[in-house]
């Protein structure tokens, strides 16, 4: 299954998002921010690549910032 | 053998605490350490989690919709700091009023040298303010209206959902101080249309001391709040520009995680409670504590005397004697722990009659007990009758 990453501007942001996604039904895990995806030292979240338009909708509709969201697999490549 | 006090100083700090308070404490300490948000480790995400969770809890109770709008500080000296400075320019005019305690006439008296307009609105000796002087102290250049929701000198509460209309109604923003209110009686921020809420940890949402903080509603732009502080986040750490997003924006240096742990647990305990139910049992005590000192000859109570109009703070003298004395006298020998003077609230002992010699307060929490009024209604009659 493909996965992908969503980077946020805090940790704050990331906890809310993932508390969100969990509430939705959605399969999430906090890692550390792949090194090659940004030079900060915080966490991330792992997610379905299929779901990632879903996860998205979800977050905007909260108000919850977020920085980008990236395939691992085609950053991995 | 320990020796039993009775505690009436919660308005300054609430104690004993939940049981859940200490041991969150402990737990974070012992288990957890590290800092919140500043790496990607394990315990460092689970210090960041108890850190959203605390966040969560302040917006849940003061019915705030996006948590990031709450911003963590010391106390809520520091919240009104953040929110009076960070909003404020010179040019611009505020009003306030006549029961502030020095956590915002500070503050605002030091802005006044710098070019802000203040009005302090007298209130009555019962500490009411004049809603109606709100209205018709708005003038054009009329940012915010900032006020304390309940006295921590006699307890007296403001009616806020009226106030908070007054401001929508001539757009200004509606700032209050929670210090003595959050955790003792229901707030809304969106019912009672309140733009900015400093609130306090250590008082009746029973954290420890160095924990509070501001929540910004959504008509506070973020853009325009200028940080009191700056400094390390743990996010944008390229960058050596303060980040433009809440919390982080108001946030700086390492956060009293092991405080917010404790905050945490004593929201939840308030929580599961509930407001209302706490709110009641205060409200009774302090009924019973008015009755009774307004029984007792050569004691003059201050305040509006009634239970429903105020918070659990009730402020006396005795004829003839001094606060201090009658303080002193009243831990020594009967163990009541009180707090007299002038309660860091100069403007309100004037507004209610009794500067500079202060009051003696009584501050009753959820843990006092109708007992303990009892006690101390026995004893503040024993020494008016000594003093008589």
């Amino acid at each position: 299954m493909p996965q992908g990453v969503i980077l946020f501007p805090s940790i704050h942001f990331a906890l809310r998002a993932e508390k969100l996604i969990k509430e939705n039904g959605f399969t999430v895990k906090l890692i550390p921010v792949p090194r090659h995806l940004s030079p900060d030292c915080g966490v991330c979240l792992r997610i379905s690549w299929e779901k990632r338009e879903e996860i998205r909708a979800i977050l905007a509709q909260a108000g919850v910032k977020i920085d980008a969201v990236h395939s691992l697999t085609e950053a991995e490549k | 053998m320990e020796e039993k006090i009775i505690y009436f100083d919660n308005a300054a700090t609430s104690y004993p605490k939940p049981e859940e308070v200490p041991q969150a404490m402990f737990r974070f300490s012992k288990e957890v350490g590290a800092s919140p948000g500043r790496s990607g480790h394990r315990l460092a995400v689970e210090a960041a989690r108890i850190v959203f969770e605390a966040r969560e809890r302040i917006s849940q109770l003061f019915g705030v919709k996006d948590s990031s709008r709450v911003v963590f500080g010391l106390n809520a000296t520091e919240g009104i700091n953040q929110g009076l400075r960070g909003l404020l320019r010179p040019g611009d005019h505020v009003i306030t009023s006549s029961m502030e305690h020095n956590s915002v006439m500070r503050p605002l008296r030091a802005m006044m040298k710098e070019g802000l307009e203040v009005t302090i609105l007298p209130c009555s000796t019962e500490g009411f303010l004049d809603i109606q002087g709100v209205r018709k102290s708005v003038q054009k250049n009329t940012k915010m209206v900032v006020l304390n929701y309940g006295s921590n000198v006699v307890g007296t509460l403001q009616p806020l959902e009226e106030l908070g209309s007054i401001c929508r109604e001539k757009d200004v923003l509606f700032f209050v101080d929670a210090a003595q209110s959050a955790g003792a009686i229901p707030i809304d921020m969106e019912r009672e249309m309140i733009d900015l809420l400093a609130f306090t940890g250590h008082k009746a949402l029973f954290g420890p001391q160095g924990t509070g903080g501001l929540v910004l509603g959504e008509r506070v732009d973020e853009r325009e709040i200028v940080p009191v502080k700056r400094g390390g986040t743990g996010s944008r750490s390229e960058q050596e520009e303060q980040p433009d997003f809440l919390p982080d924006l108001c946030e700086s240096g390492t956060p009293n995680g092991v405080g917010l742990a404790g905050l945490l647990a004593g929201m939840d305990f308030v929580m599961k409670e509930g407001v209302p139910k706490i709110r009641e049992h205060e409200k009774k005590l302090t009924k019973r504590l008015l009755q009774g000192l307004q029984e007792i000859r050569g004691v003059t109570v201050y305040g509006p005397k009634d239970a429903q109009k105020q918070l659990s703070t009730v402020s006396f003298n005795f004829q003839g004697a001094a606060p201090s004395e009658v303080g002193l006298r009243l831990d020594e020998e009967y163990g009541i722990l009180c707090r007299v003077g002038l309660h860091c609230s100069p403007a309100a002992h004037r507004t209610i009659g009794t500067f500079p010699q202060g009051t003696v307060r009584f501050s009753l929490s959820y843990f006092n007990r109708p007992e303990e009024v009892e006690f101390a209604l026995q004893v503040v009659s024993q020494l008016a009758q000594k003093e008589g």
